[in-house]
Parts: structure tokens; sequence; C-alpha cells
């Protein structure tokens, strides 16, 4: 039986390779100061869809909220297989919390037609975890988090093995369900060149907008626009189009979007400087480390 | 979501696995008792579960005025929806302002769920609680007395506070042992309300085919010294000076993500923003460099020992003894100096 899985991914600064001014001045991040990767638990979610497509048949849809640049990822998940792609993206959607951002998607997630949702465990620039359990609350569906295997699927009941705290345990359920997939679940495949093949001129409508623009600024707005109409209408035609859904074709209930739809505000941001009160610098000798070993014996933090 | 509500209680959902509670809702009692009191207002822990009124007096004695305990045989175990639907109806009936939860897997589970269907604002990990004010910029409006949700973001690179004013109760989860566990007062007296809970065999979404849980391999937040050692120990069998160092002290051995992932030493003995964050008397660091997310699991502790042969080692900075050398020259001479002393 075939399965329709949308697997729900974000494009993530690489947190590992900050660098100090990655913070604007109210608090927000400046992502644009740090390199933009595919967040590394959505790939397994991504990796557990196309089994399940390879395995069962079905279809498999890669969404994202984020800036147009977003896009990236859609076609990185094309590359690796996905057979849909969808970039959500409206200014309004900035400045959306988890809550926000679960109303959004889940507007989204209800157009299609699905029977599994996935998502990765958490996001590295927040690693709240929120999003997932919040979207299945908004489907109505069940979710199960933190899956660290996924071990049956038949019967419209799937059954996986899920970390708790100190162990595991398997549990089973009737679809529809939300899954949140940890890096234990699998290895994620690289792209395929064939895929990259075929899918290397894939665009989301306010790219291809963004480059005729850019390589016809002699022509004039009419005549710009029938360019960028015709070369939308050819890539849908090749299947290459990235949808490109904004709140107003998701119905979406402005109240609920962006900065009014998020309860969450910063107050404050701090970078971290931590230093120690009073340090010694201790000999690397067998008479520095001793004295301070009886140091410390004296003051009994060592019995 | 419920309205700003000044009367409202400071909640905290006392998680209970197999009818044992939780380190994390205990370690968060005497935190929740300071904002209470703060706030002029009750302490309540939530109670939720099958046959677990005997633990309602144990979260009296660390610090809750009132327990609202809620026993049904469909909570035995913990489940998204059967807990959250409870939670959910027991915020609306009683409307508190702050609802806290352990950052266990169960609570990061349940907390979103129910922040959700409440649509309240909900801050994840937070190593700090705090009660302030907020004036917002553009109007000069000052919202009093909110709470401070202080945690770290971007990888642990920076120091958020977040608050929330308007759309109430005020949620967030707190890591394990990133607040002191409370000493338990037995002569404490307070308020058991029993609550009932609304559910039916269909709320019972998820079949519990098997469990299997195992005691973690090291207990590090009961430890008074820790020797933790990082990727300069170079290999698992060099991994043995750490042991050894640990042995002569009688102190638990820890490590880096980067000692872990190398697989020099089980994850259990992870310390830092995604292993376990400790506290210590003493903390040896060998061959440890000292990065913003390990330093979130340890700079708390009393003392710090950094061994490192890199002078510009960020660890140095918060250690207050700093030697500059092979690990594996002075561990050895540091175990020759304790075999001596004690
Ligand atoms: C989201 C996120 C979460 C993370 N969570 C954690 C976490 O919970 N805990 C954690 O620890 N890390 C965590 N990390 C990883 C962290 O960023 C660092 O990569 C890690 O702590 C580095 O470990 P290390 O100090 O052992 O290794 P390194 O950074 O490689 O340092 C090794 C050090 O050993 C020194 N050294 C080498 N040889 C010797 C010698 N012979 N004698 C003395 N010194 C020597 C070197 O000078 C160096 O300073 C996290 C990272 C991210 C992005």
């Amino acid at each position: 039986m075939p399965y329709n899985c949308v697997c729900l991914i974000k494009q993530v600064p690489d947190t590992k390779k900050i660098s100090g001014q990655a913070m604007n001045d109210d608090g927000t991040v400046n992502r644009a100061a740090l390199p933009a990767i595919f967040n590394p638990e959505d790939l397994n979610a991504l990796e557990t869809a196309l089994q399940i497509k390879e395995r069962y048949g079905g279809t498999v849809t890669a969404i994202t909220m984020g800036l147009p640049s977003a896009a990236d990822i859609l076609r990185e998940s094309l590359y690796r297989g996905a057979d849909d792609a969808i970039l959500v993206t409206d200014r309004k959607c900035a400045a959306s919390d988890t809550l926000a951002t679960s109303y959004i998607i889940s507007c989204a997630v209800k157009k299609l037609d699905y029977d599994i949702v996935l998502c990765g465990r958490q996001a590295i620039d927040g690693d709240t975890a929120q999003v997932g359990p919040q979207l299945a609350e908004k489907l109505g569906i069940t979710p199960i988090t933190y899956m660290e295997e996924l071990q049956e699927l038949a019967n419209g009941r799937i059954t996986v093995r899920r970390a708790i705290e100190n162990g595991w345990q398997k549990v089973r359920t009737k679809l529809p369900v939300l899954l949140t997939v940890t890096d234990e679940a699998n290895e994620p495949r690289v792209p395929a060149a064939k895929f990259i093949m075929k899918y290397k001129n894939a665009m989301a409508p306010i790219e291809v907008e963004k480059a005729i623009r850019n390589d016809n600024t002699a022509l004039d707005e009419q005549a710009v626009k029938q360019l960028i109409e015709d070369e939308i209408r050819v890539l849908e035609e090749k299947n290459l189009l990235i949808k490109q859904w904004d709140l107003g074709f998701l119905e979406a209930d402005i109240n609920w979007c962006g900065r009014s739809g998020s309860p969450t505000k910063v107050h404050r941001i701090q970078s971290v400087v931590l230093t120690a009160k009073g340090s010694k610098e201790v000999e690397p000798t067998e008479s520095g480390v001793s004295d301070m070993v009886h140091e410390l014996i004296k003051e009994k933090t060592i019995a | 979501m419920i309205s700003v509500n000044r009367q409202g209680e400071v909640w905290v959902f006392a998680e209970q696995n197999e009818g044992k509670l939780a380190d994390t809702p205990l370690e968060l009692m005497s935190k929740a008792r300071k904002l209470a009191d703060k706030l002029g207002v009750k302490l309540a822990a939530v109670l939720m579960g099958d046959q677990v009124s005997e633990l309602a007096e144990r979260l009296v004695q660390y610090g809750a005025d009132k327990v609202y305990l809620i026993e049904h045989h469909l909570l035995e175990h913990y489940q998204a929806n059967t807990y959250a639907k409870t939670l959910h109806d027991l915020i609306h009936k009683y409307e508190p302002q702050v609802v806290l939860c352990g950052a266990t897997i169960n609570g990061r589970d349940l907390a979103p769920r129910v922040a959700s269907s409440v649509k309240a604002g909900l801050t994840a990990d937070c190593t700090d609680l705090q009660i302030g004010d907020h004036e917002v910029k553009a109007t000069k409006e000052v919202h009093k007395n909110l709470l401070f949700q202080v945690r770290p973001a971007f990888g642990g690179n920076i120091i958020a506070t977040i608050i929330n004013y308007d759309r109430w109760p005020q949620m967030a989860t707190v890591r394990e042992g990133v607040m002191p566990m409370p000493e338990p007062d037995v002569s404490r007296k307070g308020q058991i309300v029993e609550e009932k809970a609304t559910l039916t065999k269909e709320d019972l979404l998820v079949e519990i085919l098997d469990q299997h849980t195992r005691p973690k391999k090291v207990d590090l937040k009961a430890a008074r010294v820790i020797v933790a050692g990082g990727a300069g120990v170079g290999s698992k069998d060099n991994f043995r000076v750490i042991w050894d160092l640990a042995n002569a002290l009688g102190a638990a051995p820890a490590a880096t993500r980067a000692a872990v992932d190398l697989g020099f030493i089980d994850k259990d003995h992870q310390v830092g923003q995604t292993g376990t964050t400790v506290r210590p008397s003493l903390y040896i660091a060998a061959g440890v460099s000292g990065a913003i997310q390990h330093q979130a699991g340890m700079s708390d502790s009393q003392k710090i020992i950094a061994i490192n042969n890199d002078p510009d080692a960020p660890i140095f900075q918060i250690a207050h003894y700093k030697i500059c050398g092979d690990l594996n020259d002075i561990v050895p001479k540091m175990i020759k100096a304790i075999k001596e002393r004690i």
C-alpha cells in the first residue's frame, strides 16, 4: 500500500561556524552572516520518507517555510529523491515563534493529501523541538516524537522505536501520524547524480523573477513581467517549478502569523563570556602539581 | 490562551515514570518556590498518573503549597495525548500564570502540545528563570513581574531572555541538572487537590508494545568531583589516564562530545549542552578545549582545573587552576601527588 509522506525541512545557519556578528541589535538572527545548511535531523526525516516510498510506493513532498533562499534545501531534497517541493514564503511570516510557525505550516500541510508527516527532532538554530508536536496538535493527528527506528508499516498502522529517558519504547499507532526523527534513525543518503541532472534547473517563482530582473535591467516592466510569466510556465511544463505559497494562498489568519501570532518575545540577548574569579597558573612540574593538590586537600575540595 | 492573570499560581508539572518522580520537577521546585514567593502566589505541582497519590507528599516536602492530583487508569503510562488533554483542561480551569516542565523527553513532548492547544508561548530548555519587568520600546508600555525565560540559543553562542506578556500562561521547560536539587523539608504541610480527568479509551492514541530502560552508567549530577577528558586525550586506550585519575580521587569520569563521538567513552558520560549539566565542587578538564557547548554544562563548578597544551584554549578563561602542558605528563603527576597525600 502506498503512503504519501510530507517532510518538513528547515534551512538553518550553521551554528558550528558561528562568528561574532551573527545577531542583529533587535535580537533577531542575522542569517546572512552565517553559511546556511539543511538542518541535520531533517535529513534523517527525509531519509525515512524516501525509504517508505521505496518500500511501499507513494510520494514524498518536501515543505519549508523560510526566506526565498530556502529553495536551496528544497532542491537538495529533489536531488535526493523527493517528488515535490513547496516553499512557504511571505514577509508576514517574519518573527514567527514556534507557535506561529506551526500554525502557518499546518495551513500548508492541510492543503496536501498525506498519511505521514515527518520532521527532524529539532533544528540546530533554536534546539526547541517544539514545531513538530505543535504541528501535530494543529493537524489533529497523533505525534510520535524522538523516533529512532521505523519498524513496521502495515494495514494503516505504524510501529516505531522511540527514545524515552534512559531507554526506548516500541509503540504502534494508526495513521495519519506525525513523526519527529532523530539522527539515530538512519544514515541520510547523498544527492543522486540522476536527480541532480533532472532538477538542477528547478526554481521557485521568486527565484525566476529575481534572475530575470537581474538579466534584463534594460527592459520595461511589462516585458519583464511577460518573460517571468513565460519562464514560470516553461518550468511548470517541465515539472521543474518549486511551488511557492504565501499566507494569502494558505488562507491563514494573519493574527496567528508572524509577530502578532507569536506570544514569545525577546527581552534581551547577551553574548556568552564566562570568566573565572581568581585564577592561578600552575607550573606543569611535579612540585607545581603537588602544591595544587595539597591546597585542594587543605580546603577540603578533595577529601 | 488565557489572559494575563496576576493571581494565577506558579505550576510545575510533576513528571513521574512507573510511580517514581523524575528528578527534574524536584530540581525545579526550589526555583519555582522563589518565583512564587516573589509574585506572592502559591506554588502548585501537577501530578498525573494511576495510583500515584503517595508521591504528592514528597512534592509538598520539596516546596509545593498545593498538589493537583489527577489519577486515572488511562494515565498509567505517559502519552502525549492523554497527558496534554488533562493538563490543558486544568490550565483552563485554574488559569495559572506560569507553567514549568522538565525538559526531559516526556516534558519536551508534552509542553509544546499543551502550548499549542492553549495557544500560549513556550520557551524550551531554559537555564535560568527570574521575575522582571519589560518595557515595549515602541509604546513605552511596561509589563511588570514577567517570567524571564533565560536560555542559550544559536548552538549556545548567545544567551536569550524570552518573555511572554500577553498570552498566558508563561510556559517554559528546564533541562535536567540545571537547577540544584533542594533539600526536602519533611515538616512542610500542603494541600492536596484531587481533580478528575475526562478521558476515554479513544484518547489513548498510541499502544506501548514494549519498553526498556537501563540505569545510567554514571551519575554525574551526584558526583562531588569530576574528571573530564576531551579529544586531546587521543585514544580510547589513553582514556585510561582519565579513569585512573578519577579512581584516585573517587571521582566520576566524564567527557566532551568530541571524546564521546570518537568512541573514547559512553555517551552517558557527556557533559554539556546536549549532555549532563553538572555543578561539582571540583571539575578537572584534561585535553578539553572548552567549547561554549561544553562550558554550558560545567561552568557552575565551584573549582575548575584545566590541563591543556594550548595556552590559548578557551577553557583557561574559566579555570581556577591553569596547567599549560601535556596531559600525558601532568595527569600521572597529579595521581602521584594525590596518592602521596591521601
Ligand atoms: C548544538 C551543539 C551541541 C553541542 N553539545 C555539546 C555538549 O553537550 N558537550 C560537549 O562537550 N560538546 C558539545 N558540542 C561540541 C563542542 O562544540 C565541541 O566540539 C566539543 O566540546 C569539543 O570537544 P573537545 O574539547 O574534547 O575537543 P577539541 O575542541 O578538539 O579540543 C581538544 C583540546 O585538547 C588539547 N590537547 C590536545 N592534545 C593534548 C595533550 N596531549 N595535552 C593536553 N591538551 C591537549 C587541544 O589543545 C584542544 O584544546 C556541541 C556542539 C553543537 C554544535
